[in-house]
Parts: structure tokens; C-alpha cells; sequence
């Protein structure tokens, strides 16, 4: 009986170690990092104004795509909103705007107010489809090449310096 | 030239700590029953050592020495002095450096603090703590090394988070660290124990003052890091289940049980083994604790830059403490017979540790559960309030009133005599709940029931309080620290019962009226600081009821380095309540969004939380005036 627990305790220690031990050597999603210079992984976002999703396989048609994660509840989404008009304005880059847990009537008003950037528009009102790129607060930009692999990331709102960084990454 | 002193100070560190447990050794096969005067010395040295270098690691930041990494990354030649000096431990490298200090400071207090006790004990303690001082220095020297220099020399830093910049966060994580890295004395003092079958009660007089010191800093360190979320994060509340936060709790946990049962160890010499066991999961938890933070697998607000090699060396060193813990637990273990009596204090302080352990289990889950989902199942799950609401507090009722009745329980057998007296503060207590019930606001039943059991902890410590008074049998640590949590708990309560909430999209010169407030958008003004720029609101707060006026000023702060947006919340505080609010601007527009909170006896929280500490101070203090 004694040794019985004794193994028990064993092997629940031993458990939780292993496990600590594969998580480390996961690619969180969380990592900003690591999703860099890999390929973008498989999603499927629903549209935000029509019915149907958006693919992985949609991406292969443009040059350049801006992946842009933004919500009207938030403040630094509209302090970056202008350099994203500005990017809305360049030939060889669309802009994917993904709506980020909130209401559309809100978002809808945003960009009536502030103008339309984007190429497409989709939805993620529970935020799920979004973890899948690393999102956990937005606004967040990838940018991403016709190969379909992740460029840079931007957390937190675009400034003119990303602006100018983006232009140099797409020319 | 920083960067070379360091490195050689740490290099000679090991060194000593290498000798000091080559001569202890040699020492324990001496019959002799003193320590040689060299450990004593090396010892000292030790310490001395890594203090210097913690402050050449400092002087770095001082002086802005951007040839060092971490410097480099963590600082900038603009920053405040005082930030700069606390940029020092803001960061992972640094802060290791300040768990060694910890670590050989107690190390060398615990030697020469505790000569009455067995050589080979004392011995072996050292050796152990030693073997986790070099466990750390190896970690320090080729994974996370401060003194890391770097060609060519950048002529300006990164810069600190300016969400970093903060007085209470300086201190913060020095105060965690005595409290956590503390209990390490006590998990070598337990290892030595098993090994040298050390197992008579006065093991308890070499332990007791380690775990109320670490206990009381814990208990600080957890506390400033709740005033920095609730004065800097801009979003009212004060503890958010964060995994991190959870970290630090779940230490507290165990040596909250810790400091209770060495009280039945000590003075009736039961529970050896339970003790052991939680000193030992003391310790283990606190490492685990670090894993979790600095290895990256659990993000929030504390995360540091995660490195994977980091976490596989901290995970080693655990795994090592675990199995080498378990292996000498089992194999010295031994069925200690007691029969206790039912109505006992014994009985009562054991339910106290279930309690605890029931918290401690709670709480690891819920940190825990989503690393294993995510690494078993591929399913990412997030563990929130409503699960440790949901848990912790229906149980903290029960928890209560057996902390308010087993104070009062005698040693081995009890007779409750005053069954009368707790059926009048119970009674006392219920009314006054329904006082608050008539004459302010209506709440839920669980909010009835936690009011009530902490009001009857109160009343009861302190009528403790007045009968021991009289018979001059003063146990005033104990009261004070009982009642306070009591408050603790009836602040919280009363705090999220009678909070207000409001959201408003503002212009200047504009009015909002809600329930007897009006709040009116005075002016907005554009001011520069040496480091950031700043939009400051001047809302007026007006109480129609009583004709209290209140001005707020939240700030819109425009950080340069790193480029940096944040919200500074403005909180008028007074012995009755908060208004916190925080503003935030709406591009394109006149409009400025405000958040307005209104948190009742906010204050009281923080000052039962100091008083719950100086409980344990004062223990602290009558331990060391009759030893």
C-alpha cells in the first residue's frame, strides 16, 4: 500500500514535469517571436459583412497583406487609423482588417467616422480566430508576402515610423 | 571595465561557495562540536561578494553603461535616477542577482543566528543552501548573465517600460524575493533535518523566525504589487487571477499553513512531517513560481522576454529539488502515531492547513489547467475570475468562523464553555448586516453570508482582545492579525458590493448626470515632461447629495522611449471611498472617452493588509525578546 502512494506521488511529480517540459518547447502562441519568417498557419475568419470565410488560400492572390486586428472600443486603434488610410492608398499591399470582439453596429460607425482601409473585412467577435496569429490585445498588424510567410508583426498602434517601414518592406 | 568586475566577483562566488561546502564537510566528520571559525567567515565574504556586485551591477545602470546587455536593453541615459536604480532588479538578470543576495544573506543569518542547535544540522543546512546558491550562480554565469557585454557600444538604451516607472513597483519585487527565496533556509533546514533525523521539537525554534520573516514580506510584496496594478493598470480592480499573481500566492498558501502547524510542532511536538512537507512545498513552489514567469509558457502583464534555454535549466533545477526532496522524504518517513482530540486546538490548526492546502490546490489548477490543455490537447483555454470567485469565496464563510473559534480552543482537550458568547456575536453579527442591508443597499446571499462570517472574525478577535486584556495574557500579534483579515475580507466585500461603474464619451464643457453624480469636462491642457509628453483632463466630480466637489485630472501620456501610449488613471482617495477615473482619447473627435469608478473604503483594503503583516512583525519581535 505504502509503496503504491509512493509511486503515485512519483509518477504525478514526474507528469507535471514532463508536461512543463513539452510546453517549453511548444511554439506558444503567445511568442510574437516565433511566428516570424514561418508560414502563416491555416485559419478561417468569417466575413464581416457577407456570409461565407476567409482562407488561408485567399492570401495567395495579393502581393503584400497587412493583417490589421482592431476593435471601436479601442482607444490606440484609432491613433494608428490614419497610417493605416495612408497604407490603404498603396498599389501592391491589401489591407485585412479583422474585427476584434466587437459589436457591429460600433464598428460599423468607426469607419463610417474615420474612413475604410481595408481590402477585406472580416469578423471575430469571440476573439478565437485570432489566437491562432498571437492576439491577445489589440491592435496588431502582420504583414505577410505573397508566399504566405509572416513578415514582421506590429504590437500595438502603427506609427508613421512602422509606416515607413512597411512601404520600405513592400517596394 | 563593469562588465570584467562583475564577471570576477561572480566567478569568486562560486568558488567560496565551493569551498564552503568542501570545509563543512570536512567539518562534520570532526567530533569536535563546534563549527571552525573559516566557514563563519567564508560565509560572511559570501554575502559581501554579491552585494558588491549587485552594486556594480547598479553602478552600471547609474552611469548608464550601455557596454552591458542588460543595461543596454532596460535603461536609458534619460531615465529618473531613481528608475534607473530600480531598473537594476526591473529585469530578469538583475533580479536573479538579487535572489543570490537573498539567498547568501540568509544563508550566513541562519548560521550564526542559530548555535544551539546540533553542528551536523547546522552543517548540512548550509551545504544545501550552498548547492542552491551555486545552482543559481551556474545559471547566472552562463544563461542569464547581467554582466553580458556587448561591441559595439550603443550610445543610448531601450529604455524601461513606462508602465515599469513606478515607486511601488521598485519595491516590489525586493520584497516578494525576501519572502519567497526566504523560504529557501527552510527548505535546507528541512532537508538537513530528514538527513541527520533532526525530528525533535526544538527543530521548530531553527525555523520559526525564517517562516514569519518570509511570511511577512510575501505577504508586503504581494500586497504593493496589488496598490501598482490597481494605481498604474487603469482598470479600478486590484487582483485579476493572474497567473502571475498566482505565483506569488500560491508560496503564501503553504507558508500561511507553515506558520500555523509549527505552532502544534512546537508546542506538542505532532505534525514533524507535515512540517516538513510544507516547507519543503514552500520552496518548490516559489521555484516553480519562477519557472512559470521567466520560462514564458504563461503570458501576462509580468512576463519577461522569454528564452526557452532558460526555462529548461530553471525546470532541472526543480525537477532535482522535487525528486531529491520526495526520495529522502520516503525514504525517512516515518507513521507518527497521534490520536487527536476532536475539539482540540491541534485539531482546529489542522483544519486551518486544509483550508489552506484546499486554496493552494485551487488556485495551482487554475494556473496550471491551460499549460496542460494547450501542451495534451491543443486546446487553449484561459482560467478566470469566475472560476476563483466561484470556488474560493463560498468557502472563505466557513474558513472564517473556525479562524474566529479556534483561537479560543485549548490544547489536547477543550470544553466549549462560551457556546453562549458566540451565539450573541453571531447574533451581533447578523444584525448589523442587516443594518447595512436596510439602510444602504441590498446584495446576494453569498455576499450576506461572507459579511456576516467576517464580521463575526472581528468581533470575536476583538472581544479576544478585551478578555485577555484583563487577564494580562496578551496575545496580541495572534488578534491583530486575525481581525485584520477579517477586515480584509469585509472591506473587499462591502468594496464590490457598493462599487460604481460608469462609461462616457465627453466633451469639453460638457455635464453627465448618473444616480446623484454629475460630472462636467472642464478643460484639457498640453503639457511637456522631461520624458513624455502629457494630455491632462480636468473633470469636475459633483456629489448633488452631500455637495462634495471633487477635481480629477487623468492623464493621455505620450511616452519616447519605447514609444509608448498610457493611461494614467486620477484617484482621489478619503478614508470613505475612491473615484478613479481614467480618460482616453477618441481620434478625429471632441470627444474623450471616461471611465468613472467609485470604490468604497478602498483604503481600508491596503491598511488590513498592513495590519495583517504587523501581526507578524510583532510575533516576530516577542519570539526574538524571549529567545
Amino acid at each position: 500500500m505504502r509503496n503504491t502512494v509512493k509511486i503515485i506521488i512519483f509518477v504525478i511529480f514526474f507528469f507535471v514535469i514532463s508536461v512543463f517540459y513539452i510546453s517549453l518547447n511548444r511554439e506558444t502562441n503567445y511568442n510574437t517571436s516565433s511566428l516570424i519568417n514561418k508560414e502563416v498557419p491555416q485559419f478561417k475568419i468569417a466575413y464581416f459583412d457577407k456570409n461565407g470565410s476567409f482562407t488561408k488560400q485567399d492570401l495567395i492572390n495579393n502581393n503584400y497583406t497587412l493583417i490589421n486586428f482592431w476593435a471601436s472600443w479601442c482607444g490606440p486603434c484609432r491613433v494608428e487609423h490614419p497610417v493605416l488610410m495612408k497604407l490603404s492608398a498603396e498599389n501592391n499591399l491589401d489591407i485585412l482588417g479583422v474585427n476584434f470582439k466587437d459589436k457591429k453596429e460600433l464598428a460599423r460607425k468607426f469607419l463610417k467616422d474615420l474612413g475604410n482601409p481595408y481590402n477585406f473585412l472580416l469578423k471575430d467577435f469571440e476573439g478565437k480566430q485570432s489566437v491562432i496569429f498571437g492576439i491577445y490585445g489589440i491592435p496588431e498588424s502582420i504583414i505577410i508576402n505573397n508566399e504566405n510567410t509572416i513578415i514582421k508583426k506590429f504590437v500595438g498602434p502603427l506609427s508613421i515610423d512602422d509606416y515607413k517601414e512597411i512601404k520600405e518592406i513592400i517596394k | 571595465m563593469l562588465s570584467n568586475l562583475g564577471n570576477s566577483i561572480l566567478f569568486i562566488s562560486v568558488l567560496v561557495s565551493i569551498s564552503i561546502i568542501y570545509l563543512s564537510n570536512k567539518n562534520l566528520k570532526t567530533s569536535n562540536n563546534l563549527i571552525i571559525k573559516n566557514i563563519y567567515q567564508l560565509s560572511l565574504i559570501q554575502s559581501t561578494l554579491i552585494i558588491f556586485c549587485f552594486f556594480t551591477l547598479i553602478a552600471a545602470f547609474i552611469v548608464s553603461d550601455f557596454s552591458l546587455v542588460t543595461v543596454y536593453q532596460n535603461s536609458h541615459s534619460m531615465k529618473p535616477v531613481f528608475y534607473k536604480i530600480a531598473g537594476t532588479w526591473g529585469n530578469h538578470e538583475g533580479s536573479l542577482l538579487l535572489w543570490v543576495i537573498i539567498l547568501t544573506i540568509f544563508s550566513f543569518l541562519f548560521l550564526i543566528y542559530n548555535k544551539d542547535h546540533p553542528k551536523k544540522f547546522r552543517l548540512i543546512t548550509l551545504i544545501i543552501q550552498n548547492i542552491l546558491i551555486l545552482g543559481f550562480l551556474f545559471f547566472i554565469l552562463f544563461n542569464s548573465n547581467p554582466f553580458s557585454s556587448l561591441s559595439p557600444i550603443p550610445s543610448e538604451g531601450l529604455g524601461l517600460n513606462p508602465i515599469l516607472q513606478d515607486p511601488a513597483l521598485a519595491i516590489h519585487p525586493p520584497l516578494l524575493y525576501i519572502g519567497f527565496v526566504g523560504s529557501s533556509i527552510y527548505f535546507s533546514a528541512a532537508i538537513a533535518s530528514l538527513i541527520v533525523n533532526y525530528s525533535e521539537k526544538s527543530f521548530s525554534f531553527s525555523i520559526k523566525n525564517w517562516v514569519l520573516i518570509s511570511w511577512c514580506f510575501q505577504t508586503l510584496g504581494i500586497l504593493v504589487g496589488s496598490v501598482w496594478a490597481y494605481y498604474e493598470l487603469g482598470w479600478g480592480g486590484f487582483w485579476f487571477w493572474d497567473p502571475v499573481e498566482n505565483a506569488s500566492l500560491l508560496p503564501w498558501f503553504a507558508m500561511t499553513a507553515l506558520l500555523h502547524s509549527i505552532i502544534v510542532f512546537e508546542k506538542r511536538n505532532l505534525f514533524y512531517f507535515w512540517v516538513i512537507i510544507l516547507c519543503l512545498i514552500t520552496f518548490i513552489l516559489s521555484v516553480t513560481g519562477t519557472f512559470l514567469v521567466r520560462s514564458g509558457i504563461l503570458n501576462s502583464v509580468h512576463t519577461f522576454a522569454s528564452d526557452p534555454t532558460r526555462g529548461v535549466y530553471i525546470l532541472l533545477f526543480l525537477s532535482l529539488m522535487i525528486f531529491s526532496s520526495i526520495y529522502l522524504l520516503f525514504k525517512k518517513y516515518k507513521k507518527e502515531n497521534y490520536s487527536l482530540n476532536q475539539n482540540s486546538k491541534e485539531t482546529f490548526i489542522l483544519i486551518n492547513n486544509w483550508f489552506m492546502m484546499f486554496y493552494l490546490i485551487t488556485v495551482l489548477l487554475g494556473t496550471i489547467y491551460p499549460i496542460f490543455t494547450d501542451a495534451l490537447t491543443d486546446n487553449k483555454i484561459s482560467v478566470g475570475p469566475p472560476f476563483y470567485n466561484a470556488i474560493i469565496f463560498p468557502i472563505v464563510v466557513i474558513f472564517l468562523i473556525f479562524m474566529a473559534v479556534g483561537p479560543r480552543v485549548k490544547w489536547i482537550k477543550n470544553r466549549f464553555e462560551d457556546i453562549k458568547v458566540y451565539s450573541f456575536i453571531l447574533a451581533g453579527s447578523i444584525i448589523l448586516n442587516v443594518l447595512i442591508l436596510v439602510f444602504i443597499k441590498s446584495y446576494s446571499i453569498l455576499s450576506n453570508f461572507i459579511i456576516i462570517s467576517a464580521l463575526f472574525l472581528i468581533i470575536s478577535s476583538l472581544k479576544d482582545g478585551v478578555s485577555a486584556l484583563q487577564k494580562n495574557r496578551f496575545d496580541l500579534a495572534r488578534i491583530i492579525s486575525h481581525a485584520s483579515f477579517g477586515f480584509l475580507v469585509l472591506f473587499i466585500g462591502l468594496n464590490h458590493i457598493f462599487s460604481i461603474e460608469k462609461d462616457y464619451n465627453i466633451k469639453v464643457g460638457e455635464t453627465k448626470n448618473f444616480e446623484n453624480y454629475s460630472i462636467k469636462l472642464e478643460k484639457l491642457d498640453l503639457k511637456d515632461f522631461p520624458n513624455y509628453k502629457a494630455v491632462i483632463g480636468t473633470l469636475e466630480i459633483n456629489n448633488n447629495f452631500s455637495n462634495e466637489k471633487n477635481i480629477l485630472k487623468p492623464e493621455i501620456r505620450i511616452y519616447d522611449n519605447p514609444k509608448t501610449l498610457t493611461y494614467e488613471a486620477s484617484i482621489k482617495t478619503n478614508l470613505l471611498k475612491d473615484y478613479y477615473l481614467t480618460m482616453s482619447n477618441i481620434d478625429r473627435s471632441d470627444y474623450y472617452n471616461i471611465k468613472f469608478q467609485k470604490k468604497p473604503l478602498m483604503i481600508w483594503i491596503w491598511i488590513s493588509v498592513v495590519m495583517i503583516v504587523t501581526g507578524g512583525f510583532l510575533r516576530l519581535f516577542k519570539n526574538a525578546k524571549y529567545s
